[in-house]
């Protein structure tokens, strides 16, 4: 009987010990104490109006950190992100001003978006370039074909038909869609990636590709399809984007791409591959977030909010580079 | 000049972790005198030799230079003292020419802000034409490993040191490359520079070093003159034991032979090799030795479908195989493990049971494409007892193990689809005695139960002690296949060096049977 209580306290232990270890446990101590101080200094922090809007503020950014966590663990980047998640918005809002209904429009969106993330797979798969350069490559001449789309002026939609734009400015008893759908996104896919087989070929292929060739996975098929999984959950999100703002401007979402390297890498992903969670990087996203709304609550200038973001990345990063040194 | 060697270590001990690397030994080096340092992989000597190349830090005991006690904090520091350290491995810059890296030294001590191209084209070439006469404006990687051996040995030849150490020098050399570099190492001695050098092949020791020093287990065992001891009596000071009880017991000899599990005949890559023909019976463990680059890791990866081949067919158990890729070859039960542990063996941050079934998820999947935890769990909770692998859980990461505990669990992986034939390349290359003891009597274990056993390795007792035949290549040709009673270090050097063209083909007269 004693040692039943001993063995159960162990195993609870052991369990509290790797909660402890992991990284999204370090931020979410973070994010709570941020909050705790936030909340003291500001009787606005702590409603649900604030928190809806911080919500809001990351829903659909958060849908493109998936895809983005995604390929980091793989051993990519995808720097066009934030022009793919434009062009979708663009050749969506298009189609629909030139009669298209709306759901219909979305569909090709996304499915161009697909398009050019097979585009950007097969230069890194079949020619060979890395991520890198590849997706710069993209994130420009996809921004480019926006301005082209659009001649360069925002497409103006407040035409589309309100159960379309109920997407992105409705909810469902008082909580939005918008963060509706990130959640189940989000749900959906870090399941996926902790539990589905076809997943567990991207660890593998990212945390080291010639092994993973030696044992007999396909490393360039795994690389192709993450990389238009990326590029679809942009276009994803640009569709949804499109809902809410009932505007398509061709210089959205530049910029993007850093927020959201930034939040899957404090979240835990390595650019060498092989490691994230999509869990820990909207841990990420979130922390940016509260660190951005709490600085406008407490009036401080918009201009320090880049200063202190960058900041907070290159902090979380050497944390963890110095615990993992530590511990090898 | 004082009587004072140049180099003395004195109780040097140094551990990594729980494992003794060295435990308290001692080594003298006179001046002008080329000493061999003997012993088996992981007795000690790469790692005495980086505290002398001030890559590791002695935890215990003295390094003497000219009788002064010194610290050697860094390979830099190495350099200043004037010890020049020549790695197993090649450590040259692959994008740079071979000139720049000759004297990267020089360059690196450089004070003027251009580069002399000439000066740096001219000091490399006087080094690299006293070895091979390879082009110095030529980039590394465009060479060959023999010819990169080569460009290395150089590059430490232009530093101006009194202790030269060269690891396994010649293990990539032809025959010609080899007694070049002998008359250099010769005529470094005649100058007063000392040399150290480490090396399996006896016969090298033997004719060109002074004297030899035996390690064993990280312990020093003894040092001796040259013309006092004889080739037999150093290998059983390294071995500490006679040679059978290391090595599992073999086949017996009035054995029938077992019916042909893999048959490889007229299999040629259009590059590497050609005209392959290979059998593999049950029961047996086949060897394949060569030297490094003779195309043996070629092979075996064209075998399994990790390189296209041209020409040439593989029967599998009675069936022909039609391998456009290695899943195929997985498939059918023939799986390959790499030499390379590091690189395409494991994935070291990847958990063990992560590791362990890498090699078929489809056996692991369940419904709707997910992955099965509790199947995986118990599949590598069961390969890693019946393997033996010392863990702390199979959730850890393959980081956390001893190299040794690593090879079982990349061993473990091949066993998961438990396959007809395994090949591994270099198992036990870069672990401790006592895991290669258990690994080699896996294997023969596994040739017991009928899975068909095939060891590429470059080491010479592990082929002759573990391996019932043994297929020689020489630049990707078979140059012979021996016997168990045709097995010794001679013969196979022969095959593998070209010595003696028309190799016994023990391997016919069987096959008829």
């Amino acid at each position: 009987m004693h040692a039943e209580i001993k063995v159960a306290d162990a195993s609870r232990r052991a369990s509290f010990a790797r909660f402890a270890s992991m990284r999204e446990a370090g931020l979410i101590v973070i994010i709570l104490a941020l909050c705790i101080a936030m909340s003291l200094a500001s009787p606005h922090f702590l409603t649900w109006g604030n928190f809806r809007a911080m919500l809001m503020s990351f829903s659909i950014e958060g849908i493109v950190v998936v895809g983005m966590t995604i390929l980091l663990i793989v051993g990519g980047i995808d720097l066009s992100v934030g022009s793919v998640v434009c062009f979708s918005m663009v050749v969506s809002g298009a189609l629909f001003l030139a009669g298209l209904d709306p759901w219909t429009a979305s569909l090709i969106g996304i499915a161009v978006s697909a398009l050019i993330g097979a585009v950007m797979g097969f230069f890194v798969t079949v020619v060979g370039l890395n991520h890198f350069i590849t997706s710069l490559a993209a994130m420009v001449i996809v921004r480019g074909l926006c301005l082209v789309i659009t001649k360069g002026t925002p497409l103006s939609l407040f035409t589309l038909p309100p159960e379309f734009k109920a997407i992105g400015q409705g909810n469902l008893q008082g909580v939005p869609y918008v963060i509706i759908i990130f959640v189940v996104v989000v749900a959906i896919f870090d399941f996926l990636l902790r539990r589905a087989t076809a997943f567990r070929k991207v660890f593998y292929t990212g945390s080291n590709e010639k092994a993973a060739q030696f044992s007999g996975i396909k490393t360039n098929q795994v690389k192709f399809w993450v990389t238009v999984l990326c590029a679809t959950l942009s276009g994803f999100a640009g569709v949804i984007y499109m809902a809410r703002f009932g505007a398509a401007t061709p210089t959205f979402g530049a910029g993007m791409e850093l927020n959201v390297i930034a939040a899957a890498v404090i979240g835990g992903a390595s650019l060498k591959g092989g490691s994230g969670t999509i869990f820990g990087a909207i841990l990420g996203m979130a922390l940016l977030s509260v660190v951005t709304s709490s600085l406008i609550l407490l009036d401080i200038s918009v201009y320090w909010q880049d200063m202190i973001k960058g900041c907070i990345l290159l902090a979380a990063v050497s944390a963890d580079h110095f615990l993992h040194r530590k511990k090898s | 000049m004082s009587d004072a060697p140049v180099l003395q270590i004195r109780s040097l001990s140094k551990a990594f972790g729980p494992v003794h690397a060295l435990s308290g030994v001692q080594f003298e080096l006179r001046r002008g005198e080329v000493h061999a340092l003997c012993g088996e992989n992981g007795a000690g000597k790469s790692t005495l030799m980086n505290m002398i190349g001030g890559i590791l830090q002695p935890d215990e005991g003295d390094i003497l230079i000219d009788g002064k006690p010194v610290t050697i904090a860094s390979p830099a520091a190495a350099q200043k003292i004037g010890i020049a350290l020549v790695h197993q491995e090649i450590a040259l810059c692959q994008d740079a020419t071979v000139a720049e890296n000759i004297c990267m030294a020089a360059i690196n001590a450089r004070r003027a802000p251009l580069m002399n191209f000439q000066q740096v084209h001219a000091d490399a070439e006087k080094a690299m034409n006293r070895l091979a006469p390879i082009a110095v404006r030529t980039k590394v990687a465009d060479l060959s490993i023999s010819s990169q051996q080569l460009v290395e040995i150089a590059k430490a030849l232009t530093l101006d040191c009194k202790v030269l150490i060269l690891d396994e020098p010649t293990a990539a050399l032809t025959e010609t490359e080899a007694q070049r570099l002998f008359a250099i190492v010769r005529g470094l001695k005649q100058r007063g520079i000392s040399v150290i050098y480490i090396s399996h092949r006896m016969a090298e020791i033997f004719s060109l070093c002074d004297r030899v020093t035996v390690f064993r287990d990280g312990r020093y065992v003894a040092t001796e003159a040259i013309e006092a001891t004889s080739p037999n009596d150093v290998v059983r000071k390294m071995v500490g034991r006679e040679i059978t009880q290391l090595y599992p017991d073999k086949l017996p000899a009035d054995a029938k032979p077992g019916r042909a599990l893999l048959s490889v005949s007229g299999l040629s890559d259009g590059t590497r090799f050609a005209n392959v023909d290979l059998e593999l019976r049950t029961g047996e463990i086949l060897g394949i030795g060569g030297l490094i680059g003779a195309g043996r890791s070629e092979i075996a990866q064209t075998i399994c479908g990790l390189r296209p081949a041209t020409a040439g067919s593989v029967v599998l158990d009675g069936k022909n195989l039609a391998i456009r890729s290695y899943a195929d070859a997985v498939r059918a039960g023939l799986v390959y493990l790499s030499e390379d542990r590091k690189r395409s063996g494991v994935f070291l941050d990847l958990s063990i049971a992560a590791n362990v079934s890498a090699l078929d998820l489809g056996k692991l999947t369940g419904r709707f494409g997910l992955l099965d935890r509790r199947a995986e769990a118990d599949q590598a909770t069961s390969l890693a007892r019946q393997l033996g692998v010392r863990m702390s859980g199979i959730d850890a990461a393959v980081s956390t193990l001893s190299g040794g505990n690593q090879q079982k669990v990349a061993i473990a992986k091949q066993l998961s689809v438990a396959p007809k034939v395994i090949i591994m390349d270099e198992p036990t290359r870069g672990i401790d005695v006592g895991a290669k003891v258990e690994i080699h009597r896996l294997l023969r274990d596994l040739a017991n139960r009928g899975v068909g056993i095939i060891v590429i390795s470059s080491e010479l007792p592990e082929l002759i002690g573990l391996c019932d035949r043994v297929a020689v290549v020489r630049e990707g040709r078979i140059a012979g296949v021996l016997g168990t009673g045709q097995l010794n270090e001679e013969t196979i050097i022969m095959l593998a060096s070209g010595v003696q063209p028309n190799a016994v083909y023990e391997g016919q007269a069987q096959n008829v049977a």
